[in-house]
């Protein structure tokens, strides 16, 4: 009897034992919409066609992504499906893609949508209906109120962000300069120059000249005289590609040498600097987050060895100097990165959770030490930058990575 | 005397001797048509039901650009700059002075019929492809003009406005799309009806008297600088309140949404569904929104190309556009019948 009863008792407690371990990974196991034992689908708006199409680089980079993620096995065995649409860069078009993304396709979440005005067309909707508006593909600093709209994310930097390393870049080598400001007279100029206050915060009254123009002016050139007489040493120059061409050319012909930051987005050598002149470029200052594929310094690194075989693997008609190319990379890897610490748990709720709780992720294509980091009160993934030179015909990195949150 | 003139006249001629015909559809087939679109949305998903809102609110827009070129021959490629008006009326009224959605389309349509009253003062000088022209310059300044910094603090700037969608009044078991289906139906029919009737009336007379012939029509004793901008004032005031239920539906206003591409889809859309033809407004608007879908679905990069392709074939196949394949049908029944 004694044996048997051992028999029964060793079972039950194998039983049990078993119960206890399948347990927790059964009640893991939680799909919303869009996520199944076998695939996950990502929703995507993109303008492949209409005036902003240069920018379909990037959709097409990160479905290229995909296809790798899914030929190396997918995510725990889950295949991505990449549905992407074009909106044409109008909003109207966007709620009716995003709609038709939610409602008809069932996406799990919509990832990367490119655009400021696309994306604020569907935000309030996507927090109506709980769905993830994951890694905003725009620089605004809307996209990171975790407060008002907890389930949009944005990506990149802020236009702000980038601003605020400007000011602490000011601040530690020139505190008793005087800084004149030109800026775009919209949202981008806008939010870049709130940020620029907001970083130097006490010392705001460094600006000695704010001035602003509006795309709609053929030339800028009054408003470089006007703050050259301001006698301002330092020019921050906040302006799309050809307006900064102009504001530097305009510089040099009246002989004024300020210390020259141009944002981010005017950082294109063949864009901007070589038709205003590589000679009078010397020595312009800006930031930057990503590792330009053009840059030969980068064939060592490790990362972008990864990226250029990915280029060459999958998405092979790409321009790996194109910059969307190495954005799409790391926003898609990004991306993958959080549907892994999703686990079984699949929902709108744990993939926005786990958004999150992004820790020290280092996308192979940002420049080494930036790294994402994000938290139930921080929306805004990527907040640092390095300070860059323009030196010869390349931009040379110099000093560490600025972070820029403010009293760091 | 423009090419696209001679089609409107052409057209015309083609089917002067029933001239109630040539706008509508019979009556019986106009009731088979609206209890169509009023059962649907009880067996749709709410997103085709959003889209079939969209269709009505452009095909509204549409109508209104057709009883300007059709019904009184005059061109406009600056109905975006109308629709902004009324989308940023809506917009504005809704967010900043909490005023119900459905007052603020009658004022929309007031706002936009002004505007397009005096808009049509300048215009009286010009004609064919200069007015054309003048209205082209009207739709490309206007995302512009919404930018302005004075207006920003109403406008909201390039960042846009949000608008909040409306719930189905009186409790009743909807939801919001399709109470806002209904709520279109009710103000499209209504104008639909108005049109069809201004355009049977005395000053829908007038209006083709001055498409067909002004010199003729002003010795008739035709007022052609006043029917001339009322016809802009009207077709304005129409695509104004297109304009409003757009901002509704789609629950955001912003600059980009209103550019020359808008107008020059909606003058497609009255192409396609054949100029002066009231009922072709919405098949014009079904083919702008669902076309553009079909050719992204055959080919993502070309899109574009596929598009001209589908576009060029209707063209060329059915140079009246939908008009056309209607009389086609008719014709055909009638021939059945006759068997």
């Amino acid at each position: 009897m004694t044996v048997v009863r051992f028999q029964v008792a060793a079972l039950l407690a194998a039983f049990a034992l078993c119960t206890a371990m399948s347990g927790p990974a059964l009640a893991q196991k939680k799909y919303d919409s869009g996520a199944s034992d076998t695939e996950i689908k990502i929703g995507n708006i993109m303008p492949y066609s209409g005036p902003a199409s240069a920018y379909a680089a990037i959709g097409k980079a990160e479905e290229a992504y995909f296809n790798k993620i899914n030929a190396e096995g997918g995510i725990n065995g889950r295949k991505i499906r990449f549905i992407s649409y074009d909106d044409g860069y109008s909003p109207p078009k966007t709620v009716e893609q995003a709609r038709k993304l939610v409602e008809s396709d069932g996406v799990l979440l919509i990832f990367g949508s490119l655009g400021t005005s696309t994306n604020g067309a569907i935000r309030k909707y996507m927090n109506e209906k709980k769905v993830p508006q994951l890694f905003v593909a725009s620089g605004a600093s809307k996209w990171n109120d975790p407060k008002q709209y907890p389930w949009t994310m944005g990506w990149q930097p802020s236009y702000a962000s980038e601003a605020r390393i400007y000011a602490k870049y000011i601040m530690k080598e020139k505190p008793d300069g005087k800084i004149g400001v030109l800026y775009q007279n919209d949202d981008f100029g806008k939010d870049y120059l709130k940020g620029l206050k907001e970083g130097l915060g006490p010392k705001g009254s460094m600006i000695v000249l704010e001035d602003g123009y509006d795309t709609s002016e053929p030339a800028i050139d009054e408003h470089v005289v006007k703050l050259k007489a301001s006698g301002a040493d330092i020019f921050v120059s906040i302006t799309t590609p050809k307006f900064a061409a102009q504001a530097i050319k305009k510089a040099a012909e009246i002989n004024w040498h300020p210390l020259h930051i141009i944002s981010n987005v005017s950082a294109s050598v063949g864009g901007v600097l070589e038709p205003a002149g590589l000679e009078i470029s010397q020595g312009i200052l800006s930031a930057s987050y990503t590792k330009d594929g053009s840059d030969p310094q980068w064939n060592a690194d490790d990362g972008m060895k990864r990226f250029y075989n990915f280029v060459a693997q999958y998405d092979p008609k790409a321009n790996k100097l194109d910059a969307g190319v190495v954005f799409g990379y790391a926003a898609a890897q990004t991306m993958v990165k959080v549907l892994q610490m999703c686990g079984d748990d699949l929902t709108h709720e744990n993939v926005m959770k786990q958004a999150a709780r992004l820790k020290d992720f280092e996308p192979d294509t940002l420049l080494p030490g930036i790294k994402i980091n994000t938290a139930a009160d921080n929306f805004a993934p990527i907040e640092q930058l390095q300070m860059m030179r323009f030196k010869g015909r390349k931009w040379e990195l110099f000093g560490e990575v600025i972070s820029s949150e403010i009293g760091h | 005397m423009s090419a696209a003139e001679e089609v409107v006249t052409e057209g015309h001629q083609a089917v002067e001797a029933v001239p109630k015909r040539a706008m509508t559809l019979g009556t019986g087939t106009s009731l088979v048509v609206l209890a169509a679109l009023i059962i649907m949305p009880l067996f749709v998903k709410n997103f085709i039901i959003f889209q079939m809102t969209m269709l009505l609110i452009y095909g509204l827009a549409v109508l209104a650009l057709n009883i300007l070129t059709g019904g009184s021959g005059q061109f406009s490629l600056g109905q975006s700059a109308f629709y902004a008006v009324g989308a940023y009326t809506t917009a504005v009224l809704m967010e900043y002075f909490n005023v119900n959605y459905a007052l603020t389309l009658p004022i929309a349509g007031v706002v936009c019929f002004g505007f397009g009253f005096l808009f049509g003062q300048p215009a009286l000088r010009l004609s064919g492809v200069y007015l054309a022209l003048a209205t082209f310059a009207l739709a490309t300044a206007m995302p512009q003009l919404l930018k302005l910094n004075f207006l920003e603090h109403w406008t909201g700037g390039v960042q846009g406005l949000v608008v909040t969608k409306p719930d189905a009044p009186f409790g009743l078991p909807m939801s919001q799309d399709m109470w806002l289906y209904y709520f279109s139906l009710a103000v499209v029919l209504a104008i639909y009806i108005f049109s069809v009737n201004l355009l049977r009336s005395r000053s829908g007379r007038a209006f083709m008297a001055i498409r067909d012939n002004e010199i003729a029509a002003s010795a008739m004793g035709v007022d052609v600088a006043l029917y001339k901008t009322l016809a802009f004032g009207v077709s304005a005031a129409i695509t104004g309140i297109a304009g409003s239920l757009g901002a509704i539906a789609v629950q955001f206003v912003a600059p980009d949404s209103y550019t020359i591409t808008l107008a020059i889809s909606l003058f497609l859309g009255m192409v396609v569904g054949g100029v002066g033809w009231l009922p072709g407004s919405f098949v014009g608007a079904a083919f702008i929104i669902f076309v553009p879908n079909m050719a992204e679905g055959i080919s993502k990069g070309l899109s574009g190309a596929v598009f001209g392709v589908l576009l060029f074939l209707v063209i060329y196949l059915v140079p009246h556009g939908a008009r056309q394949i209607a009389i086609l049908g008719q014709q055909i029944v009638g021939r059945l019948r006759k068997n």
